[in-house]
């Protein structure tokens, strides 16, 4: 936001006549509006990228027709096709909850992309905080599945909010004591900062400063699966049980904003993992030789064809697999992982 | 507590080899054929639509006979003595005219019975199968060329050619 307030003002000579508040405001507006195209922008293109990685999987093409070149428009033609639904609220349904729910779970969402540095200058807010604003506020979605879930009056419906609420806060605390490995060794909760200790090469990312931060980052990786409601972890929305979970009722474009949220949540949770163990926007080598943006791109991008080939490949954990997977697998690693951390800091 | 790592080895390790048949399947060869613009190459010997080549039948009607279905109608006149002898294209003389020769494609059970006994060889199935049409008397094919002398028999597809009412 800075580096775009200081381009604005160099940039336009009137800009400093401006009333102050504008002089604020107007950056603001414009690093939300790109962190929101970019996030829309990805959400195109994971949705299509989605089906052909599945389809090639299972040796299929996916969709070939649309647009010409391997059916590139598909994902527009569907979001064309959800804008164009009949928007139906069930005449028991919570009406006020029902129409709330969806915004909140792509506000929960879309909200954590505020801290995520792209570039050594891009950051929408680089708060001291950052990661625990990201963690904090990521955990609205929660409150906006149930919401969705309690508010459709199905009995699928709300079964898939509380499955959703046991799953993703259980997993918060692998995924936050991993991420505490990773604090206890930059000392700082900014993201810049978290980033900036990773500087000079591949050996400096925290993914292989030491064994424990290393599987730290398969503890967060897991617990973020869960987190987003990805296949194996996907119970929440699990369609052979569940109808399709706690957007059943949902249709037309509230439907298609819990879709924007779960990609632009895998988006999220891969740009978390990359800012906090792969160097972020840094490169393989110490000198940079292509720029942030990309780097940081092509790492979060690469974790995200990870969940999916996750997903292509893992069948349904069940619910009681999942909480034991949790409770009694992952969260004494990320203890245990957490205390070696720290005694590693300590010398 | 052995169990334990034992068990988390062993979900890691065949989540790996999961992950390895699914990467092996996305980095081969696709098995779609885009049906329209792509085709599949069919084995010689396929049995499709029937095809009469009726310059070389000499009206035997054996085939006829052969048919398990009764799709094919056939109705023969004998040749005039004046008239010039023609031969099919393997020499057998054509001794009659057959001014009917029709085939019933929706009747037809491919089974490839009427071929065999054809002694010029000139009923055969193609390997032509993209044959849909919007009415079931366009599946009525007529291969005769011959006008005939005398007015033809009623035909006895016609009562499952044209429905009632």
């Amino acid at each position: 936001m800075d580096a775009i307030f200081s381009w604005l003002s160099s940039g336009i000579p009137a800009y400093a006549r401006l009333p102050e508040l504008l002089q604020h405001l107007i950056p603001m507006v414009l690093a939300c509006l790109i962190c929101l195209v970019a996030a829309l922008l990805f959400v195109l293109m994971a949705n299509w990228g989605e089906r052909k990685i599945a389809a090639h999987m299972q040796d299929r093409l996916g969709p070939m027709r649309v647009g010409g070149w391997h059916g590139w428009a598909q994902p527009l033609a569907d979001g064309v096709k959800l804008l164009l639904k009949e928007d139906i609220i069930p005449a028991e349904a919570d009406r006020l909850l029902f129409r709330v729910a969806p915004v909140l779970v792509f506000v929960g969402g879309f909200a954590a992309f505020a801290v995520i540095p792209f570039t050594s200058s891009f950051i929408a807010a680089d708060l001291n905080i950052g990661i625990l604003y990201a963690v904090a506020i990521t955990a609205l979605g929660v409150v906006g599945i149930i919401m969705a879930g309690w508010s459709s009056n199905n009995k699928y419906a709300l079964y898939g909010g509380m499955r959703a609420a046991a799953q993703i806060v259980s997993y918060e605390i692998p995924a936050v004591l991993a991420i505490l490995t990773v604090i206890i060794h930059v000392g700082s909760l900014s993201m810049q900062e978290i980033v900036q200790a990773q500087r000079g090469g591949v050996w400096n990312w925290f993914l292989f400063r030491n064994p424990f931060t290393f599987l730290a980052f398969f503890v967060y990786f897991l617990a973020s699966l869960a987190e987003v409601n990805r296949t194996p972890f996907d119970i929440p929305e699990a369609e052979s049980e569940l109808v399709a979970g706690y957007h059943t009722e949902y249709s037309g474009m509230r439907f298609a904003f819990f879709y924007l949220a779960e990609y632009a949540n895998m988006l999220l949770v891969s740009c978390i993992a990359t800012t906090l163990f792969l160097g972020g926007w840094t490169g393989l080598l110490s000198k940079p030789l292509l720029p942030g943006v990309i780097l940081f791109m092509t790492k979060a991008l690469f974790l995200v064809f990870v969940q999916m080939w996750l997903r292509w490949t893992l069948p349904r954990l069940r619910v009681d697999q999942l909480l034991h997977m949790c409770w009694k697998v992952l969260l004494p690693i990320a203890f245990v992982l957490v205390m070696g951390s720290g005694i590693l800091a300590l010398k | 507590m052995k169990q334990y790592f034992k068990d988390i080895f062993e979900s890691v390790w065949t989540i790996l080899l999961g992950m390895k048949v699914t990467i092996k399947h996305f980095m081969g060869r696709n098995k779609t054929l885009q049906y329209p613009s792509e085709k599949w190459n069919l084995p010689e010997r396929s049995r499709m639509r029937l095809f009469n080549k009726i310059e070389d039948c000499i009206g035997c009607g054996q085939c006829v006979r052969a048919c398990p279905v009764d799709c094919i109608y056939m109705t023969t006149e004998k040749r005039g003595k004046d008239e010039l002898p023609i031969y099919a294209s393997d020499g057998t003389p054509i001794k009659l005219r057959v001014p009917q020769f029709d085939i019933d494609m929706s009747l037809c059970c491919y089974c490839n019975l009427c071929t065999y006994p054809c002694p010029t060889h000139c009923l055969l199935m193609t390997r032509e199968y993209e044959f849909a049409v919007y009415s079931k008397q366009e599946f009525l094919y007529r291969f005769a060329k011959d006008k005939p002398l005398a007015p033809p028999k009623p035909a006895h597809h016609a009562a499952h050619a044209a429905p009632g009412p």
